[in-house]
């Protein structure tokens, strides 16, 4: 897992039928110090809690759908916790 | 399975229920030598790892979720060892 801000929802109406009722959020992934790397993504939140601005940390690839109620659905990111607090050396 | 550093630690209240009563760490990627490579994981703990330890990093889903018990579940980076030494040939 790594470490993402949420920096935006996503809403799409029609979509496919396992994805119903899930709430997909664009988040920044980011290093262990916070700085943005990469290109932001469209993640499905495992959480149902996530919101713009919260610091998260989500899974990539298989996983991803695993974090949702619907084990098998067209996920590639999902965000899986809340991060309260970060400690780095 | 890949070398990496504990460089950290995770708290997080709202989270997968695979996670609960786990401790999460951050792992920096590590080639054998010892070089950071820039990447880093947030792993479960599965072997009472600390900052400062070299660990063995397992990435990969399946392993994960049967070290854990759990499945399906959406984890795939756990600790699975504390590394004492490593002899590579031909390094000092």
């Amino acid at each position: 897992m790594q470490l993402a801000k949420v920096i935006g929802r996503l809403v799409a109406t029609r979509k496919y039928k396992g994805l119903e009722g899930i709430k997909l959020l664009i988040i920044q992934p980011l290093d262990k110090f916070q700085n943005p790397i990469g290109e932001p993504v469209v993640a499905a939140d495992g959480t149902a809690l996530a919101g713009p601005g919260d610091v998260v940390f989500f899974v990539g690839v298989r996983e991803a759908a695993q974090a949702l109620p619907e084990k098998f659905v067209p996920v590639d990111h999902a965000i899986t916790g809340i991060v309260d607090e970060i400690d780095v050396v | 399975m890949h070398i990496g550093k504990v460089s950290g630690t995770v708290v997080a209240t709202f989270k997968d229920k695979v996670f609960e009563g786990r401790k999460l760490l951050i792992v920096d990627h590590l080639t054998p030598e010892g070089e950071p490579t820039g990447k880093y994981w947030i792993a479960v703990d599965d072997v009472q790892a600390g900052v400062g330890d070299t660990v063995m990093v397992i990435d990969e889903g399946n392993s994960a979720r049967q070290v854990v018990g759990m499945d399906p579940a959406p984890i795939r980076a756990v600790v699975v060892g504390i590394v004492d030494e490593i002899d590579i040939e031909g390094s000092d």
